[in-house]
């Protein structure tokens, strides 16, 4: 058996919402497997069904070759799980968080001890090990957690934004991290997020929109989905800009707020000859390859990150950062 | 399928609420606080008042209603803990390890129940301040009645905390549960000195039978026969774990 995740038309509703809509996948073993969406797209209503805490409306899912509603005590053995939100007991040292862990998981008492000490080692967290969680920085408290995901050696680890309000520098190092995992370990990942960057780390990514799978493919083949080159291009005025490119050439012109956007074979070769040619004066123009983001764009219709999604992000980042200090 | 009870996780989850305690010096010395103003303020305000009863004075006859609040109020404040686990979300990390819901609930009965026998041996302590002296006889009796009656009142903090998800909610529970459940047990006053309707309260309520008998134990009288007393008590336990079992395994969170 290679597949470490089989869905099949799971379905969750809240109160006659539907939170994720007959969703089928599977991930194979060993694999970085990516859950792409918006806030409110339904991924940790998703992994929270794939981790047992919560049943599906509807439909099925295997974990490690067990179902996740009548074999959840065996899906539970097999699986490391770092929330979205934070879990940590922040009153316990770093140590003693990685030694109930250890408890609960059945690590063999003679291996206790050692693995505590590499999980320290692994996450760079040695020399706090004895300090109290509620002392540590986000970053910190976010690579313990891994660290204890990790503790009982699990055959898939389920990551829910694992770098969700981090600064960059940590993000990268968290990142390494995984990757290293991966290598060296070959557990199967799982792990959903919002940042396009981490997204093109992973072997296939699902993109998921208000419950449902829109796309599903390695980020390469996603990204070939938008042909060619984008040109962005600032006229003095876009709106006859527009009218007389589409008259020129066969080509879609997007009316975005910030100018015009056209997708061509080759950027390059095309700019010149669009300026020689156009009569509004441009004031600037930009060529790119097409990113996740623009896959995104394309299929949903809409930014992956709009401005309310980033409120909601900084606001939750904030509370984890503050902890328990309200306590 | 996984057995009922799963002894380590029954450890981890009684060691960390351990930990915790004596590492929170201040709610250490907070929950102490409360009984010894209570016997003392309350004790001696009333005594002079109060006269004599069975032939103890007014501290002496609430001393063991003291020892049962103590008991009461720590049992029911510790397992009410798993609402700030929630809040907080270590809970997740429990709930998803694979270990029965059981065991959870067992391990925060026996937390709640260490940490008010640990807090009622303090106020035993101070027994002879208020001039009762327990034959020795009665105390290891009475530690497995003070014992029953935690375990019993962690298993209504589990249920409390698992239909509860703000901490609002946990105040008003507390004032208009727990707090009349120990008014209304005969700990402050002698009930057969009660209206009539009030009586009828007292003896429906199962605390009652908890006090009472730590009552003889203490002081050497009860209101009701001994053996009624520990059959109310093993009853109310046995019901307030089962409930404790069933909210607790049921919730999803
Ligand atoms: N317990 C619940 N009760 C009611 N609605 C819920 C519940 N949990 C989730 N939802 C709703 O289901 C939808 C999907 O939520 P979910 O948390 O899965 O999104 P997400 O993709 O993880 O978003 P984010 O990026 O913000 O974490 C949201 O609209 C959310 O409001
Ligand atoms: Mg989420």
């Amino acid at each position: 058996m290679n597949l470490s995740i089989e869905v099949d038309e799971l379905h969750r509703e809240f109160r006659g919402f539907t939170a994720v809509d007959h969703i089928s996948f599977s991930v194979d073993r060993g694999e970085l497997f990516g859950f792409l969406g918006p806030n409110g797209a339904g991924k940790t209503t998703t992994v929270r069904m794939l981790s047992t805490l919560s049943r599906p409306t509807s439909g099925s899912a295997r974990v490690a070759g067990f179902d996740v509603v009548h074999q959840h005590d065996m899906v539970r053995k097999s699986i490391g799980i770092i929330f979205q939100d934070p879990s940590l007991d922040d009153r316990l040292t770093a140590r003693e968080n990685l030694r109930f862990h250890a408890m609960i998981y059945k690590v063999p008492r003679k291996e206790v001890g050692q693995r505590i000490d590499r999980a320290l080692e692994w996450m760079q967290l040695s020399d706090r090990a004895d300090h109290l969680v509620r002392t540590f920085s986000g970053g910190m408290k976010r690579r313990l957690e891994i660290g204890r995901g990790l503790l009982h050696s699990p055959g898939v680890l389920f990551l829910d934004e694992p770098t969700l309000g981090l600064d960059p520098q940590t993000r990268a190092r968290i990142w390494e991290r995984l990757l290293d995992l991966r290598k060296t370990i070959g557990t199967t990942l799982f792990l959903t997020t919002h940042y396009m960057d981490e997204a093109e780390n992973c072997d296939r990514i699902a993109i998921i929109d208000h419950g449902r799978i829109v796309a599903l493919d390695t980020p390469a083949r996603l990204k070939g989905r938008v042909q060619g080159d984008l040109v962005r291009l600032s006229t003095a005025d876009d709106v006859s800009a527009a009218d007389e490119i589409r008259g020129k050439y066969d080509i879609e012109v997007l009316e975005e707020s910030s100018g015009l956007r056209l997708e061509v074979d080759d950027g390059a070769a095309f700019v010149p000859g669009l300026l020689r040619g156009l009569s509004v004066p441009v004031l600037s123009v930009s060529v790119r390859q097409p990113t996740l983001e623009d896959v995104f764009l394309r299929l949903t219709g809409r930014e992956i990150r709009d401005e309310e999604a980033g409120e909601k992000d900084r606001l939750r980042s904030r509370i984890r950062r503050m902890g328990r200090a309200g306590r | 399928m996984m057995s009922v009870i799963d002894l380590s996780c029954i450890k981890m989850v009684w060691l960390r609420d351990i930990l915790r305690y004596f590492r929170e010096r201040s709610q250490l010395y907070g929950s102490l606080a409360r009984p010894v103003l209570w016997l003392f303020v309350l004790g001696m305000g009333l005594r002079g008042s109060y006269g004599r009863v069975q032939d103890v004075d007014y501290t002496q006859f609430i001393f063991p209603g003291i020892l049962a609040m103590t008991a009461i109020f720590t049992s029911v404040q510790s397992a009410v803990s798993i609402i700030w686990d929630r809040e907080f979300g270590f809970l997740k990390e429990i709930l998803v390890a694979p270990v029965p819901r059981t065991s959870i609930a067992v391990g925060k009965g026996l937390a709640g129940t260490t940490l008010s026998l640990i807090q009622g041996m303090i106020i035993l302590m101070l027994a002879p301040l208020v001039n009762v002296s327990i034959p020795w006889l009665n105390i290891l009796p009475l530690i497995g009645v003070i014992a029953l009656l935690s375990f019993s009142l962690t298993g209504i903090g589990i249920v409390i905390a698992a239909r509860m998800t703000s901490f609002q909610g946990f105040g008003t529970i507390m004032n208009f549960i727990i707090m009349p459940m120990w008014f209304l047990s005969g700990a402050l006053f002698p009930f057969d000195r009660l209206p009539g309707w009030l009586t009828v309260l007292v003896r429906v309520n199962p605390l009652t039978y908890g006090v009472d008998l730590i009552r003889k134990l203490v002081l050497g009288f009860s209101y009701q026969p001994p053996l009624l007393d520990l059959l109310f008590l093993v009853g109310f336990s046995v019901i307030t774990t089962a409930a404790a079992v069933f909210f607790f395994s049921r919730g999803e969170y």
